[in-house]
């Protein structure tokens, strides 16, 4: 393969004053699994809203399968796309956020088939069939009719995982997926994105779970002050960092 | 079960006792005081000037029960378009379309800040402004034909109650995480959609409480609409008074008709509350 799935280039972003990303770069390849690690607000979370266009970038480029996002070069100057390509454009990710958000006036099942029955006009009967065999493969196939205020937060987020899943996305997105989480449900979802990960699913992980990292991820990428400081094999960036700000991150996380 | 571990001395033992009933004597008083109230003032009526078999008369006289009909009809219409324009122009209100928030705004405006009566009275007289009205080239009428007070009560109650709702509208989505939108954005979703599946359905759970008081409002505010002709129950109830001179007896008569509407939507909007709740905590032990 020649062209990352994934190619950031040069992406800055601002909030008023506050500059979260700055000039960023990276390359995603296709069937990595990728950590982004760093102190809140070194921009590791707003590099992955660019990502699925929640947020959009004030300058530089994201291709996603060689796809330019969020906006149509003709004639020398970038034009906006419409609200239907970018969604379009968004089916390409799954994303998984830290606070789950389930629909909580659906199932369990109901927020599965969601997208695939509502967006991709899909059969119900076969996007059900399908939920279940997800439900089934995060261990909640119990829970289909439950409601997401009677699931604890790991299988809301677990559910959330498979819901984004329905979509059949190239490129899996968690924003701190363990972060709103008690700490004996943790092990669960990570338990979900391991098998995800060995099933060969592009991931970008933003995490405090270096244990997770260390495991799992290809690349580790360490990001702060909305710039990337580092990044590499996991063994190296989690095991000998180079740069003296990745040595006292980690020194002080662990 | 292992018996309590003692307690050091100067506690007194409190075991198997209860906690003794409370005497609220407060209540006892003030609920003998309100009762000595009615009582003076249901003397009053029985003893003031009313003819009360004119109230049971009139009660189901067939003008009185075509009115009330006409005003439930009338508050159902008029809400329905409330509703709809409410929805309408709050999505509007919150697109990111400069035109449409102020196009939106500017109803709210101008629909708010004028007295609904005026307005009652505005619709019924546009023929005074607008001699024929219609579309250029394809249909047009006299005004006076198609202003009824049937037309001009409901366009006149509906817009003004759009203005209304429109901003119940708008709390209700406002109080609707904005990681729900941020949800149905990431599977795919694009704007409209996501409101209609996804942000309404939740909205609608804050909503129906005040859209209740609403609707109740609007229920009575029908009774605005005898200004212009329109004959709903109120109307119904001046006309006969104007022959027999009974006012009283037949505004008790209207009266008797607002509460019992009233008393019979308050279980309707429950059970359409319980219908919304559906995934909230609280109905799901």
């Amino acid at each position: 393969m020649t062209q990352p799935l994934v190619a950031i280039r040069s992406v800055s972003k601002s909030f008023g004053e506050f500059q979260a990303l700055k000039q960023v770069s990276l390359d995603v390849w296709a069937g990595e699994v990728l950590c982004l690690i760093g102190a809140s607000g070194s921009g590791k979370t707003t590099l992955l809203r660019c990502i699925n266009q929640l947020t959009s970038a004030d300058s530089g480029g994201i291709w996603l399968d060689g796809e330019l996002l969020g906006v149509r070069e003709e004639g020398g100057r970038l034009h906006r796309l419409t609200e239907r390509e970018i969604a379009r454009q968004r089916l390409k990710t799954g994303m998984v956020f830290q606070r789950f958000n389930l629909f909580p006036h659906r199932t369990a099942l109901e927020n599965i088939t969601e997208g695939p029955v509502h967006v991709q006009g899909r059969k119900q009967e076969e996007a059900r069939a399908e939920a279940m065999e997800r439900l089934a493969r995060v261990g909640l196939a119990a829970k289909a009719d439950a409601y997401p205020s009677q699931l604890s937060g790991g299988q809301q987020q677990r559910v959330a995982i498979a819901r984004a899943l329905a979509m059949k996305p190239m490129l899996m997105l968690f924003d701190e997926p363990t972060s709103a989480l008690d700490p004996e449900l943790v092990g669960e979802v990570l338990t979900v994105m391991k098998e995800l990960a060995s099933s060969g699913m592009t991931m970008m992980v933003v995490t405090h779970e270096l244990g997770f990292a260390r495991e799992v991820a290809d690349t580790v990428v360490y990001m702060d002050h909305g710039a990337i400081v580092e990044s590499g094999p996991a063994a190296e960036v989690l095991g000998k960092p180079r740069e003296v700000r990745t040595q006292s991150f980690l020194s002080a996380v662990i | 079960m292992r018996a309590a571990p003692p307690l050091a001395k100067g506690f007194p033992d409190i075991s198997g006792m209860t906690v003794a009933r409370q005497v609220h004597w407060q209540r006892w008083l003030a609920a003998a005081a309100i009762v000595i109230v009615l009582a003076a003032i249901g003397r009053a009526f029985v003893n003031g000037q009313i003819e009360w078999t004119y109230v049971s008369r009139f009660l189901t006289a067939k003008v009185i029960l075509e009115g009330i009909t006409n005003t439930m009809v009338m508050a159902v219409l008029a809400m329905s378009l409330g509703i709809v324009l409410g929805v309408v122009v709050a999505i509007m209100r919150l697109s990111s379309n400069p035109v449409l928030t102020s196009v939106a705004a500017g109803y709210t405006w101008l629909f708010r800040g004028t007295p609904l009566i005026l307005q009652l009275l505005l619709w019924f007289n546009l023929a005074l402004v607008f001699p024929t009205i219609g579309i250029p080239g394809l249909w047009s009428a006299r005004a006076v034909d198609v202003m009824t007070p049937f037309l001009s009560a409901l366009l006149g109650l509906g817009i003004n109650q759009g203005a209304y709702t429109s901003e119940v509208m708008r709390a209700g989505m406002l109080s609707v995480d904005v990681g729900q939108y941020e949800a149905a954005k990431a599977i795919g979703m694009e704007r409209l959609r996501a409101l209609r599946r996804i942000i309404l359905p939740q909205a609608m759970r804050v909503v129906i409480p005040p859209l209740g008081n609403e609707f109740i409002g609007m229920v009575k505010a029908t009774s605005l609409a005898s200004v212009i002709q329109y004959p709903e129950v109120l109307h119904a109830a001046e006309n006969i008074y104007y022959a027999n001179s009974r006012v009283i007896e037949l505004l008790i008569v209207a009266g008797s008709w607002y509460l019992l509407v009233v008393s019979i939507l308050t279980p309707l909007q429950m059970l359409l509350e319980r219908r919304f709740a559906r995934g909230a905590l609280q109905i799901n032990r």
